[in-house]
């Protein structure tokens, strides 16, 4: 099948050896042309990889053609060059900028100048108490209330926050994890409440626990549990409200933590197929629920290795959809990703520079075919982002999407020798790495014994050291140091934590008491009796049970987890 | 004693599950001959002032990603001073804007370092902060 594409060296028409030998010409070109040009300019020491590690030829050529890449088109499996035959010549990437501080009135004003500015769907973001699932009036949450995100303790806060906006016409997503269902609950309750249809409200809860225990580490209850109330929302999603993305498994929070490209790649697939094995352990056919997992990456600084990682994933993903899993509709094979640029990129010095890593990170998550898309603000590393921040970061993807005609041809880069190469490389690596969890049992396994937190301890750590020994050049930080004019900076008014609480004293006094316990009741059946726990939360959320009273039960039945301290 | 490798306690106080940096730090001043106790995560400001006391530390530093860095810093200082600590080295990182360090300093924080800031450069602070504070112990030691 490939012998109709073998290579024509240039010059030799008649030479058309088999791809696996290397090409004359090439060793050729080394020899007599590369090698005295390095001879007079040796190459730069951090030229020879990725930030991965893959190592990098000096240049690629047909020598290194892949076989896979050959027969791919975009719209068709296994969709490395994009899910959508057309790319985004009909439809651009969604523009979702993640946004929340605050009170829920402070972030509803957010939300609609966003719209106001162009973009196209909302992504809300949490505090710490709200994602640890305590109210924003316990003493747990003291000092942190709407500190790096909104507060939200009961349906009374979500109906602040959505005030003004259409949930059958905006889609939602709410980076929440740990008490995902209760958080979705009181969304669906809100909307329900307005009038809106479920079946036409649209969103995508994070939902993805396997990373927290992996990376950012905002679990509440054990493992098991925890996965279980996941595979309830699988299950029980598709059919009440089939419009919503029910689990966004992501790797960007993995990357932040300090993982590479292909650990990142590899951990974040293990966790999308644990999901889907769990669920379909559970008797429930896969092509019901496939189409609703999405994804979210990180794009980083390595610009073809970012793109690589985008392509290999889809490639992936669809292999073990369709082959392993036996799906059939090929919208169960189709990796569907938001992306996000890295925070942890962002520098503290000159933080206007981070205006342009912003602007080359995004540009590789358009290149990598993204479906959607957050650009970091530039003052992050130093705070929230203020509005204008916000405000500029939307307008990088606006630039890309307008003015670059990046987005005119479908997978543009596509057919280039190296990034084909470099995507076969990702997808090898990450498909190694799989092996090794599974060798362990899985990925739960692999959180318990401590195997996750030893591989990204030891790779932020190497990078680290490559940083500080200066191997690996971060412009403002070890190189090109400079003052800086000082950036404004967002801040979080103390009040918001006695607004919060009073009304959260407001629903508690004025709610139907009776009701909340008994929704309370029925949420702990089915915590003890392992039934479906959706409809429970909804009971819950609709009876103004706060945020809280939910994830004790879940604490009281199930336990608080403690991760094995790894250094 | 003024001598003996220096005893460094890293904590994650509150809600914060963000622990790239405390793990990095941790590690970088292990490998740089000091005596490092991680306290893992969600550490209540009593929690890390008894970690300190009990592991005889002469610094501790505060990692804060949240926002919430004015209340951690503000409790551990003031349970390092009911505990007779108060000259432990406090010192901390992550994303705090350089507004709030006049008012960190004031409740007894002496340093905080910043996204961008080197592992080299947090073991030379360490190592000067911590000979000064022994070497003030043992004048004071030597004035009794």
């Amino acid at each position: 099948m490939a012998d109709d594409r073998t290579p024509t060296v240039a010059g030799d028409a008649h030479d058309t050896e088999d791809d696996t030998v290397p090409t004359p010409r090439l060793d050729a070109w080394r020899r007599d042309t590369y090698g005295p040009a390095v001879a007079r300019i040796p190459e730069r020491s951090t030229a020879s990889e990725t930030l991965s590690g893959i190592p990098l030829e000096p240049v690629y050529t047909e020598e290194h053609r892949s076989r896979a890449a050959a027969l791919e088109h975009p719209g068709e499996y296994p969709f490395t060059r994009g899910i959508h035959a057309s790319g985004y010549r009909g439809k651009l990437w969604t523009m979702r900028m993640f946004a929340g501080f605050g009170t829920p009135e402070e972030t509803n004003r957010r939300f609609h100048a966003l719209l106001a500015a162009g973009q196209t769907g909302l992504s809300t973001a949490f505090d710490l108490p709200t994602l640890m699932g305590y109210d924003a009036d316990d003493p747990m949450a003291l000092g942190e209330v709407g500190r790096c995100g909104v507060s939200v303790s009961s349906l009374a806060d979500m109906e602040v926050l959505f005030d003004g906006i259409d949930p059958e016409a905006v889609t939602t997503s709410m980076t929440i994890n740990a008490p995902a269902s209760p958080i979705w609950a009181m969304y669906l309750a809100m909307a329900q409440r307005r009038g809106a249809d479920l079946t036409r409200v649209g969103g995508t809860t994070q939902n993805d626990i396997l990373k927290e225990f992996i990376a950012q580490k905002e679990y509440v209850i054990p493992p098991e549990p925890s996965v279980r109330l996941v595979v309830d929302t699988i299950e029980w999603g598709p059919r009440e409200v089939p419009r919503w993305n029910v689990v966004s498994v992501s790797g960007y929070h993995i990357r932040e933590a300090g993982s590479t490209a292909v650990q990142e790649l590899a951990f974040t697939l293990a966790n999308g197929r644990h999901y889907v094995q769990r669920t379909v352990d559970r008797g429930v056919d896969v092509d019901t629920f496939a189409p609703r997992i999405s994804f979210f990456f990180n794009v980083h600084n390595d610009f073809f290795e970012e793109i690589a990682k985008l392509r290999a994933a889809r490639r992936i993903w669809a292999r073990w959809l369709r082959e392993d899993f036996g799906a059939r509709a090929p919208r169960s094979w189709t990796l569907r990703t938001h992306a996000q640029t890295a925070g942890v990129s962002l520098t503290a010095q000159q933080p206007l520079v981070n205006v342009a890593r912003v602007a080359v990170q995004a540009l590789a998550g358009v290149l990598g075919g993204a479906n959607s898309l957050h650009t970091d603000a530039y003052d992050e590393a130093l705070s929230l982002p203020t509005e204008a921040a916000a405000l500029l970061a939307l307008r990088t993807q606006q630039v890309i999407a307008h003015e670059s005609g990046v987005a005119n041809v479908v997978d543009p880069l596509g057919g280039s020798y190296f990034l084909e190469h470099l995507t076969d490389e990702m997808e090898r690596r990450a498909l190694a790495l799989v092996a090794v969890i599974d060798a362990q049992g899985g990925v739960e396994a692999a959180i318990e014994n401590g195997w996750f937190a030893r591989e990204i301890g030891d790779a932020s750590y190497a990078e680290q050291r490559a940083v500080d020994a200066g191997d690996r050049v971060i412009v403002g930080v070890n190189a090109f140091q400079a003052e800086a004019p000082r950036v404004p900076l967002q801040h979080v008014d103390a009040s918001v934590a006695r607004a919060q609480a009073e009304r959260l004293a407001t629903v508690r006094a004025e709610r139907d008491d009776a009701a909340a316990r008994a929704a309370l009741a029925d949420l702990r059946d089915a915590a003890v009796s392992g039934r479906n726990s959706m409809p429970s939360f909804m009971r819950c959320a609709h009876a103004l049970c706060t945020l809280q009273e939910q994830m004790d039960v879940l604490r009281d039945v199930f336990g608080v987890y403690e991760e094995p301290v790894v250094l | 004693m003024s001598e003996g490798p220096i005893r460094v306690v890293i904590a994650k106080p509150g809600l914060d599950g963000h622990d790239r940096g405390a793990k990095v730090v941790a590690r970088a001043l292990r490998d740089a001959g000091m005596e490092v106790v991680y306290t893992g995560l969600r550490q209540t400001s009593a929690m890390i002032v008894r970690a300190a006391v009990q592991e005889d530390a002469d610094a501790v530093g505060l990692s804060v990603l949240s926002g919430a860095h004015m209340q951690y810093f503000e409790q551990v200082a003031a349970g390092l001073r009911t505990a007779g600590s108060d000259d432990v080295v406090l010192f901390g990182g992550g994303i705090v804007p350089d507004d709030d360090l006049p008012a960190l300093r004031e409740v007894g924080v002496d340093r905080v370092f910043t996204p961008g800031a080197s592992t080299e450069e947090i073991v030379r602070y360490l190592r000067q902060a911590v000979a000064e504070r022994r070497s003030r112990r043992a004048g004071a030691e030597a004035g009794r």
